[in-house]
């Protein structure tokens, strides 16, 4: 009997404890499933309708991804979008690494705080103003091309603007800052023991940074990497405005069958493709570092 | 100011209303309405219709207070009815060219002939074709321009810029725009081909299709309002093809140089028309704000509003602009342009999916 009751107790507690965590969970669950499982619903249902004429036929088919894999023009907007979310993602870690690490170790720590607001200073402007001024920089007259031609590095003005480069650098100056800082939040939580660990077993600085100091920093520096990675590929704006059209990505494909056709079928199934290639990404990620245990 | 087309304005609506929406929106906070103000209309719009010096007029007069909301396309302006409840919306401003969708989906109202000032409007912006269905009249043309082509004069030789040939020549390789609306840009180089844009058809996709590759492969960059004027301005290219006085008029004081013109095969004409919503529950107000935005005075401001300019469609408006308006807008010289040029294509909705395929892929190539 007492035995009995002892395990009737425990398991009103723990009943009681399940409501509670239900109770703790079901805003953010409710949240999640109004905010992003519906509406992802009724966005692949309806990538499977289509556009025919003026009219909406409400009819599943796979005819919206057909076209894209058939049609070039619209699955090179995902080999761009693909091209320029790696190049961006690489040379965004490989700018803010260094600079996280001296803001981290090399700046006083009454002056980081301040180091980091001027390291994330260019957020507070506003992106599409950020990109239009990119643009004035890297034209013909621009800042750049009238110093190299003053120095004499140049001839001729470097085309420079509505380029391919001119979408990386737009893209990179961002993300480097949002790079910096979960890189930066990393370093900082880095115990300077493994670092006195490894140079008593010997390592000297470089070797110290790559198998110490490196690996422990990779969960931040894959994160950075992660969301630069979501926010690149899904950007209408910067390729828009600094690519000069010289090539198309997939949002801009996407803008492209809303603005006048109002196809949104076909809207929603690039979104669907988008979606699957930043999953895939989250999958690499989540699987080659174990984000999920870091 | 300026800036300026349509649904055709899409994209150069898309960033240069932003700023001229911000700017309207921050007027309207700093700007108390009126305590007096009990009655409200709701407009769908396009950026120009945000002015406060637009709007301010007509609210005073009828103690009301205008909501504007801009979009950017038609097909983006139908999707927002369609999320509406009927009444939402009292008024609505399309493209010229788009109206017969709006009536196909029995969004817009009648609105008595003798209400409008018909005699008023200049006859080859009148387009009965689009504005009215069977006898009845559903919009009103409310102000027009070109898509052309503009161009530094002390860069290029004026002269070359008659001939729209020119836009897939090698003569300028490298420093051409071109405008990013497929449906203006299809029009040129059918005017180019020698083709009517009323009168393209799938047959002729090949030939366009042929030029439209010509064209990109002698141009710099396909851009928005804002990026062509930015490249326009600071010598990145020196002719916009799909460019109009909307674009360089905003321009015209700190760039003198920058000009437009009508090549000798002509131009591709946009226009924007207003109605009164079907479902609006203030019918009367709605049309008298139709009413107020053709009148001369209305037109006036809605020709140099903020967000853009380009002609109105009232030829009486020429009584409310000053003479330099006028300049701006080449009002005088309307007579010409407007026999010049043809109205924007209005493709069957395959014909539609054929030019915006084409166009992507020419931006792809």
């Amino acid at each position: 009997m007492a035995d009995a009751g002892t395990l009737s107790t425990a398991t009103a507690l723990e009943d009681a404890d399940r409501r509670k965590a239900w109770g703790f969970v079901a805003p953010a669950l409710l949240w999640t499933i109004a905010f992003f499982v519906v509406p992802f619903a009724f966005m692949a249902a309806m990538s499977l309708w289509k556009r025919e004429g003026r009219d909406l036929v409400r009819v599943w088919n796979f005819d919206n991804y057909a076209r894209f894999f058939s049609e070039n023009a619209l699955f090179q907007g995902l080999v761009n979008s693909l091209e320029i979310t790696v190049i961006v993602t690489v040379i965004s870690v490989l700018l803010a690494y260094p600079l996280a690490w001296i803001i981290a170790e090399r700046v006083p720590k009454r002056l980081q705080r301040m180091a980091l607001i001027l390291a994330i200073l260019p957020f507070w402007t506003s992106y599409v103003v950020r990109s239009y001024s990119w643009l004035l920089v890297l034209s013909k007259n621009g800042v750049i091309n009238q110093l190299f031609l003053n120095i004499g590095l140049i001839s001729e003005p470097l085309e420079l603007a509505s380029t391919r480069t001119a979408t990386v650098i737009g893209f990179v100056h961002f993300f480097v800052m949002l790079l910096t800082l979960t890189i930066y939040s990393n370093l900082i939580q880095l115990s300077p023991n493994y670092r006195r660990a490894a140079a008593d077993l010997g390592a000297n600085a470089f070797q110290t940074f790559w198998h110490v100091v490196l690996p422990l920093t990779l969960p931040g520096i894959m994160t950075g990497a992660f969301l630069t990675f979501v926010l690149c590929i899904g950007d209408y704006v910067t390729p828009q405005i600094l690519g000069g059209n010289n090539e198309l990505v997939l949002p801009q494909i996407i803008m492209l069958q809303l603005g006048r056709r109002a196809d949104f079928p076909m809207a929603a199934a690039l979104s669907i493709v988008l979606m699957l290639a930043v999953t895939v990404a989250y999958l690499a990620c989540a699987r080659w570092l174990k984000i999920e245990r870091a | 100011m300026i800036q300026s087309v349509r649904d055709g304005a899409r994209r150069r609506r898309f960033f240069s209303s932003t700023a001229a929406v911000a700017i309207a929106a921050l007027s309207t906070v700093a700007a108390p309405a009126p305590v007096f103000a009990q009655e409200e209309l709701n407009a769908l719009v396009w950026c120009d219709h945000t002015d406060p010096a637009l709007l301010e007029p007509f609210e005073k007069a009828n103690d009301v207070k205008v909501n504007v909301k801009v979009y950017e396309g038609t097909g983006a302006g139908l999707s927002i009815l369609d999320q509406s409840q009927p009444g939402d919306w009292d008024v609505l401003v399309i493209d010229g060219v788009d109206v017969h969708r709006a009536i196909d989906l029995d969004l817009l109202a009648e609105i008595p002939a003798d209400a409008l000032p018909t005699a008023d409007i200049f006859p080859e912006v009148r387009m009965e074709a689009n504005n009215t269905k069977d006898g009845k009249t559903y919009a009103v043309t409310e102000k027009f321009g070109y898509n052309t082509i503009s161009y530094d004069k002390t860069k290029v030789d004026p002269k070359d810029m008659q001939d729209l040939s020119v836009i897939w020549s090698d003569k300028y390789k490298g420093r051409i725009a071109l405008y990013d609306y497929y449906l203006p840009m299809i029009g040129l180089v059918g005017l180019g081909l020698g083709k009517k844009t009323s009168e393209l058809t799938e047959a002729d996709m090949p030939a366009i299709k042929e030029k439209l590759a010509a064209m990109r492969a002698m141009s710099k960059q396909v851009s928005d309002v804002v990026s062509s004027q930015t490249a326009l301005a600071t010598g990145e290219v020196d002719i916009l093809v799909g460019g109009g006085e909307w674009i360089t008029a905003v321009l015209s004081a700190d760039k003198p140089s920058l000009d437009w013109t009508i090549p000798e095969q002509g131009a591709v004409r946009w226009a924007q028309s207003i109605g009164v919503m079907k479902d609006s529950t203030k019918q009367d107000l709605a049309l008298k704000f139709v009413q107020y935005i053709l009148s001369p005075e209305g037109q006036a401001r809605l020709a140099t509003s903020s967000c853009y300019w380009a002609m109105p469609a009232n030829a009486k408006a020429g009584d409310h602009l000053t003479d330099q308006q006028k300049t701006a807008l080449r009002f005088n010289e309307q007579a010409e342009y407007l026999k010049k040029s043809q109205l924007y294509p209005i493709p069957s909705a395959e014909l539609d999916q054929q030019f915006q395929d084409a166009w992507t892929e020419m931006l792809q190539q």
